[in-house]
This record gives C-alpha cells, structure tokens and sequence, in this order.
C-alpha cells in the first residue's frame, strides 16, 4: 500500500523517571506545573496515575520521590538511543525524548525481516541503556500504528521487595533481572486496521496525540468507543461532522498515515543556515542563532502556506564534525519547538563521552523534511473583525510572559481578580496569585452565590478606580468647624463642609470643600462574630475640580477609603 | 485554507448588484417606487454582504497593526484605534482626577477584542471599575510592584511586553510617588522594545521619565453628576479629554466624554441641541417668534 510507511518505533518507558537516574523499582513521579507526567511502575502500583495532583498524588503514595520536569535533560540523556540506532539507518526520526521511529523498508529487508530487525533494534537500545529502562518496540504500518504497537505491552511490573501485594507476594528483589529478551510487537503488513480495531478512541488523545480530548469525549458519548467502530464510520460524515480533527483521527484509525507520506523532498531553498563566528562553545550562543533561524523558517513557510512536521537539524564543529538529527513532531514546529530541539540535540552531543566535537560549533543548519499545507486557525466569524485575536495563541503568549515574570519575581507576583462578595470597594474584588500555566484555564469564582447574592449597604455603581489600601486617614468637618459623626441609626449629625486629607507619605495634605454629597451609607457587618464586626457608614463626596471621593468612618474615625479617579 | 476565490467573487458581487455610484452615492432621488423598493433590498442585501464579506477578508498571519478601542475614542485617536508598538500616556491636569479610568476605558476595548491586559504596579487600581468599564477579568492579570531598583521594573515590563498587547504601568516607573524611577536609557531600550514586539505601553499618570510619548491624552476637566445637597449618588462624569503627540496625533485633538455615563458606559457626550431663549415681546403678543 503506498499510503502507508512501514515504521518501526522504539519506545522507553516512563523515560522522564529513566532519565533523572531513579531506579524504576522505587515510587518516583515527575511533576510538572503541580500535576504529574510520568511515574515509575511502582508508584503506578500505587495508585499514582498521569495528570494527578501532587497532593493527591503523594497522600496515595506518601513516599514518593518527587522529581522536576526537566525537557533539556530528558533529551539529553536520551542521545545515546538514536546513536545506538544509527547503526541500523541514518533516518532515526525523534518523536520527543523517550521515543523514535525510522521506516523499516530498507533495513527490514537488509536485517532479514522485521522481526529481526526489530529483535536486533531493541538489542541495541538495551545495550545503550544498560538496564536503566525497559525498552519496547514496535513495527507497524504507519508510525500511529506503530508507537501503539510498542506501548501496548507493559513490561513485568517489578514490585519493590517489602511491598508484599496479594497473590503476587513472591515478588522480585530491587534490581532483579528482567526478562531476557525485551518485549517486541510486530504487526503485519496489512493487519494494522484490524490490530487497531479493539483500541479505545482514547489513544488518540495520549501523549500529545492527533485529536483532543474534546474530540475524544464527544466520540465517547456518541456511542464510538473503539477505533473499530471510528474506522466503520463514512470518512464523509466524520469529516462534515468533526473537520479536519476528524479527517485525521478517521485516517489514523483505518491504519493509514495521517497525510499521504509527501515523496517531493522540499525545495532547497527552505534550508537556513547560519555561520557562528567565532566558533561557539556553549550551547546557549548557538540556542539564540537558532532560536533566529526557527522564526525564519516559520516566517518563511507561513509565508508559503506550509508548516513543518519533520526537520532535519544539523551542525558542524570547526574542524569538520557533523552532527544531524531528524525530528518529527505531532502537529507543526512552532519556532519555539524548534529552538527547543536544538538545545536539546547540541546538548546530547557536546556532552556525549565518545563523540564530542572536539571544537567550537562554526555552523548550524536547519532543513525542513516533510511540509504540509498549513491549516491555519480560522477565527470564528462571530470572533471576527478589526483588531481581533487569536485566542489560544494569545493565551499561549501570556502564559510564557508570566513564566518569565514569576522567574524574576516569585510566584506570589502574579494575580489575577476574582469577584469575591463584600461591600468595601476594596472586598468586592480579591486578588488571587496563579500559576502560569493555569493562567489560561477558566476561573470560576470561588463562591458565585456570594457574588450574586444582593448585599444592602452596597454604594451604587460606578465603582471607584483608584482604592487606597490602607484608606488614607481622613477629618470631615462641618460648616462649624466640628468633625461630622454618623449615629448608629445612620443619621449624620450635619452636612459635610470640608474634607481634610492627611498626606499619605507622596504628599502633603489637602485640604478641600466639599461642593456636593450624599450618603451615608450604613453597613454592620458580622454583627454575630464578636472580633469580625464592623460598623462603617460611607459618604460620597466631591470636591472643586471634579474629584470625588468615597469616605467611610468606623468608630469615629473618618478616611478615605477611594477616589473616583 | 480561506477561499481567496469565493471572497473575492463575492465581494464583486455586492458591486454587481448595482452601478457603483448608485451604491456608493445612496439612493438616487430620481428612482421610481418600484426600482426603489428593489433598489432598498437590493442595498440591504448589498451591505450584508459587504460586511460578511469584510469580516472574512484573510488577515495576514502578522497581527494587525491597531488594536480596536471603544467607539468614544474614534475621535480622539488618529488611527482608528491604537497604533501597536506606541507608547501611550494618560494624565489629567493638575486638580483633575480620571486618569485612571482613562487608561482602563483604553484598554477596555482591545480587552474585549480579545487582548491580554497585564498592569504592573498599580497596587491601588480599583478592579470593579475595571471590570465596569469593560476590561474582561478572564485576560487581566496584575503584577506586584517590582520593589527597589531599576533594573527589576525594566525587565519585568520587557518580559511583559513579549507576551502582552496592552501593558499598564505607573508613570513614575514603578512604587508609589515616584520611588524607583528607571533612568531614560532603560525608558529608550523599554520604548525599542515595545515597538518591536507591537504592544502598547500605557502610562498611567504621565510619560515615562525621559520620553515624550507618541500619544498622549490629558484629562482636562471632569464634573461628576448624580450628587445633590445630602441626597442622591454618583451616577456619572463628563470628562474633557485632549489628545496630542508626535506625528500624527501632533494635531490636537479634543472630545467630551462620559467616563463612565449614567448607563455604566464610556461614550461620546452627545451635543445637546442649544434652548431657543424665549424673547419677551412687547405686551400685545404672548411669547413665541
């Protein structure tokens, strides 16, 4: 069938966990943002599942070692995967640390055929890893296919010794061997659509897969649980159905490719290169020049109407060392994906042991291996019009921004409003620190009905724009001269004359008449919590010139607690 | 992929329906009634598909260059809405409060439009008038002061700059009354980068020390309304407002606001018609012309 690649794919388990150097006997989880990634398979014994809170992660596992999501040494640790692999074929793609895949039409036919060359490629990866990780493997039509192929059988759980767990108490002691050959799934020409058949539609969804979850859940809920029954479906009504997320998971789960594999290599002149001059030792100087030639080859794609799935990224040392590598992605390079990869592979080889470079890098090129049609993100029409912004991208933008804030500043620097109940200008609003990453989820109010619920007392709406916390220190006098008093009854004893404004540490004092007024406004609080209750009445005053302010006095004492500014 | 055919047929067709100075000229006062009655469906049709047809115009994958502001704004600003990559300064006289709400009525409208709005160091901003004069709380996010030194207002608001269309920041440089001012060379690389990156600077209070920004609109008179003698509340304010600059907001302009009206909104004061004084006339007639 030439819709379809034969791929093999090389899969490391719980790689995260592999690569901080934990033993995969001992209940370890990698966190990211607060929510786990990956874990080792005795903290899945556990109980501690992927995307779990690390509360609720570590009260089902108290303990549990806690790891930090760290992208660039996951990659870093996993260079020597696609070297060992090399020699098989030079055309070792990286899906993202943890997994490759290379088609096998050549190699199968060099190594004798794909169990073989399968048996021999999960020999090698073994070997590179040294008994660190399991390692599986998988070959099938379609690189989908394939990655499902590889995960689907998990390896013999090894259960740490003291943990005896039912039936299986005779367990195996810490670092005992596993089994002699590493598991290996072949899937046969042509027997992809029926292995994917009994897969549930939620594969689609994992580990930055093709469709997402919303996708998923809608399927679930119509009633297509399996790929089967995906597959059964006419491509037409999927597609009118779901668009182009559709048309893609349809395809995925016949068995084909995702796109008909593109057989034009690209046009040349889409490959940048870049002269590093002097030569570079480090590898934050080359990141920048390639964090450049990223935007330019996204620039230039956009420009065409395409975007990048596979990319071919290579460097050169000064004394003629090449280093290439080929990186696939689901979906399209962003240029910060790129950058990324970059880092990553340069990484890998100036610290891999045997073969560093033995300069400074003086070139680094990037070259585009497979261009699709861009689809683009089509604004909505309700969405649309001048001026108008690509939500997510835009959301997206923020988050990293605030990353950048909260680097510098700490994490309590960073808040966002929530509409709280109360009565005070100040209450009605608290300010809430966030997480960069969640900054883009929706934040309900904690408490709706307090928001909604009617609060007597309220001072009617405009609400002011500036809000003095503390409320500056105030005297309101009347036309006598004596300080205004409001009764407990919210009776004020006369008409406000002139407002005397202690100065606040930015500036003196001032000392303004009052033109007009209104008020008071009576509230007592809490009146049933003996150390919460408070009784402030409120009075809007304004003053020559337009400015108004918003007084209150509690126990005799008058401030001012917001100007309309 | 946009149907760069299909828009553009059907953007000629909204000039088929009719000879284009009909169009562009409105009716003409010669049409008959029945070529009048078709030629009205015919403008209705006409403008339906104009406006579908504008909305779905492909935008190049580069933002635009404006960001959309409040229609009360449309005569204040040259362009119509705020140039990206400009600083903006927002100030009243002296004696004159509403700054503040000035430059959250700005930013409002790209806030509704879609934008991320972030404000550093405004610890006193009264978020209810915020969310009241339009600014969606969802893309809002406030930054604690940077504290002491320059160098820590300068980068936080250059990180924010990168992932922000609309940075609020206090005049003065960050801290209250003026603490912590950043010195003019950071105010230039601040300036270089804000027009790189196509964001807009609003500074609450004034310019940024050292610059004298592209834009700049000053509060020159408010009178709140609403307030009687001991009764009633603050219902709204008519603000002056005078916008000026460099280049092409050079030309003065200037426009009466309500920030915000009776209603909650911020719109462009309408101009009531002027009373006919009554002229008494001798004792035989009894008013009137």
């Amino acid at each position: 069938m030439t819709e379809v690649t034969r791929t093999l794919v090389v899969w490391c388990a719980d790689w995260p966990v592999v690569a901080a150097g934990v033993p995969l006997d001992v209940p370890a989880a990698v966190f990211h943002a607060n929510r786990v990634v990956a874990c080792s398979p005795a903290a899945r014994h556990e109980g501690v599942e992927r995307h779990q809170r690390r509360r609720d992660a570590q009260s089902r596992c108290p303990d549990l070692v806690v790891l930090e999501h760290d992208p660039a040494a996951e990659a870093r640790a996993f260079a020597p995967v696609p070297a060992a692999l090399e020699a098989l074929t030079p055309r070792i793609e990286i899906t993202h640390p943890g997994a490759c895949a290379f088609p096998t039409r050549g190699p199968s036919r060099y190594h004798g055929g794909d169990e073989a060359l399968a048996a021999r490629a999960a020999a090698l990866v073994a070997e590179a890893l040294a008994g660190r990780g399991p390692v599986q493997v998988g070959v099938a039509d379609g690189p989908f296919a394939a990655a499902l192929a590889a995960r689907r059988r998990a390896p013999a759980t090894p259960v740490p010794a003291g943990r005896a767990v039912g039936p299986r108490s005779a367990a195996p002691t810490a670092g005992a061997p596993r089994s002699a050959a590493p598991p290996v799934a072949v899937v046969p020409p042509g027997g992809s659509p029926a292995f994917l058949a009994p897969l549930t539609v939620r594969v689609l969804a994992e580990q930055g897969g093709p469709a997402g979850p919303e996708l998923v859940d809608v399927l679930e809920r119509l009633g297509i649980r399996t790929l089967g029954d995906l597959a059964a479906l006419p491509v037409a009504e999927v597609v009118g159905r779901f668009g182009a997320e559709g048309r893609i998971a349809h395809r995925l789960a016949r068995g084909l490719d995702e796109r008909p594999p593109v057989t034009a290599p690209p046009p040349a002149e889409l490959t940048l290169a870049a002269e590093i001059d002097p030569p570079a030792e480090r590898v934050e100087a080359v990141a920048f020049v390639a964090r450049g030639l990223a935007d330019d080859l996204h620039t230039r794609l956009a420009a065409a109407g395409s975007a990048c799935t596979r990319l071919l990224v290579g460097a050169e040392s000064e004394h003629g060392e090449t280093h290439e590598r080929v990186w696939r992605t689901e979906g399209t390079f962003t240029p910060l994906a790129i950058a990324d990869r970059v880092r990553w592979q340069l990484d890998g080889w100036l610290q891999a042991g045997a073969h560093r470079p033995t300069g400074g890098l003086t070139r680094l090129w990037l070259a585009p291996d497979e261009i699709v049609p861009a689809g683009g993100r089509q604004l909505a029409f309700s969405a649309g019009g001048p001026g108008a912004v690509d939500a997510v991208e835009a959301g997206d933008r923020a988050a990293r921004a605030l990353a950048r804030v909260q680097g510098l500043l700490g994490v309590e620097a960073v808040r966002v409003p929530e509409w709280r109940g109360g009565r005070a200008p100040g209450e009605r609003v608290a300010l809430v620190p966030v997480a960069a990453d969640d900054v883009t989820e929706p934040r309900p109010a904690a408490r709706p009905e307090w928001v909604r619920g009617p609060w007597p007392g309220l001072v009617p709406d405009p609400a002011p724009a500036a809000v003095h916390d503390p409320p500056l220190p105030a005297e309101v006098l009347d036309a006598a001269g004596r300080p205004v008093r409001v009764s407990g009854r919210g009776e004020i004893s006369a008409a406000p004359a002139t407002v005397v404004v202690a100065g606040d540490g930015c500036g003196p004092g001032t000392r303004a008449a009052v033109v007009a007024w209104a008020g008071p406004w009576p509230c007592d609080e809490r009146w049933w919590d003996v150390e919460a209750h408070r009784r402030r009445a409120r009075l809007q005053v304004t003053t020559p010139g337009g400015v108004a302010h918003l007084l209150a006095v509690e126990a005799g004492r008058w401030s001012v607690e917001a100007t309309y500014d | 992929m946009f149907d760069h055919g299909g828009v553009a047929r059907a953007e000629e067709l909204v000039g088929d329906a009719g000879p284009p100075g009909d169009r562009l000229a409105g009716r003409p006062a010669t049409a008959g009634a029945v070529t009048g009655a078709g030629g009205a469906a015919a403008a209705a049709v006409d403008a339906a598909v104009g406006a579908l047809a504008e909305r779905v115009r492909p935008t190049d994958l580069a933002r635009d260059r404006t960001l959309p502001v409040l229609p009360a704004f449309d005569d204040l600003l040259p362009a119509t809405g705020l140039r990206r990559g400009t600083i903006a300064a927002v100030g009243a006289r002296p004696g004159v409060t509403g700054a503040t709400s000035l430059a959250l009525a700005l930013a409002a409208g790209a806030s509704q439009a879609g934008s991320w709005v972030a404000a550093v160091g405004l610890g006193s901003l009264g978020l209810v008038a915020a969310a009241e004069l339009g600014v969606s709380f969802e893309r809002l996010v406030m930054i604690a002061d940077p504290g002491r030194g320059r160098t820590g207002w300068a980068s936080v608001v250059a990180a924010l700059v990168d992932g922000f269309d609309v940075v609020l920041v206090a005049a003065g440089g960050g801290g209250a009354g003026g603490r912590g001012r950043i010195g003019p060379a950071d105010a230039r690389r601040l300036v270089a980068r804000v027009r790189e990156r196509g964001a807009v600077l609003v500074a609450v209070g004034g310019d940024l020390p050292g610059q004298r920004s592209p834009l700049r609109l000053t509060v020159t008179s408010s009178a709140w309304e609403g307030l009687g003698d001991g009764w009633g509340h603050l219902q709204g304010r008519r603000v002056t407002v005078e916008a000026g600059g460099r280049g092409e907001a050079s030309r003065g302009r200037r426009a009466e606001l309500w920030l915000p009206g009776p209603d909650g909104t911020v719109v462009a004061v309408e101009p009531l018609a002027e009373p006919i004084p009554l002229r008494r006339r001798s004792e035989g007639a009894v008013g009137g012309p």
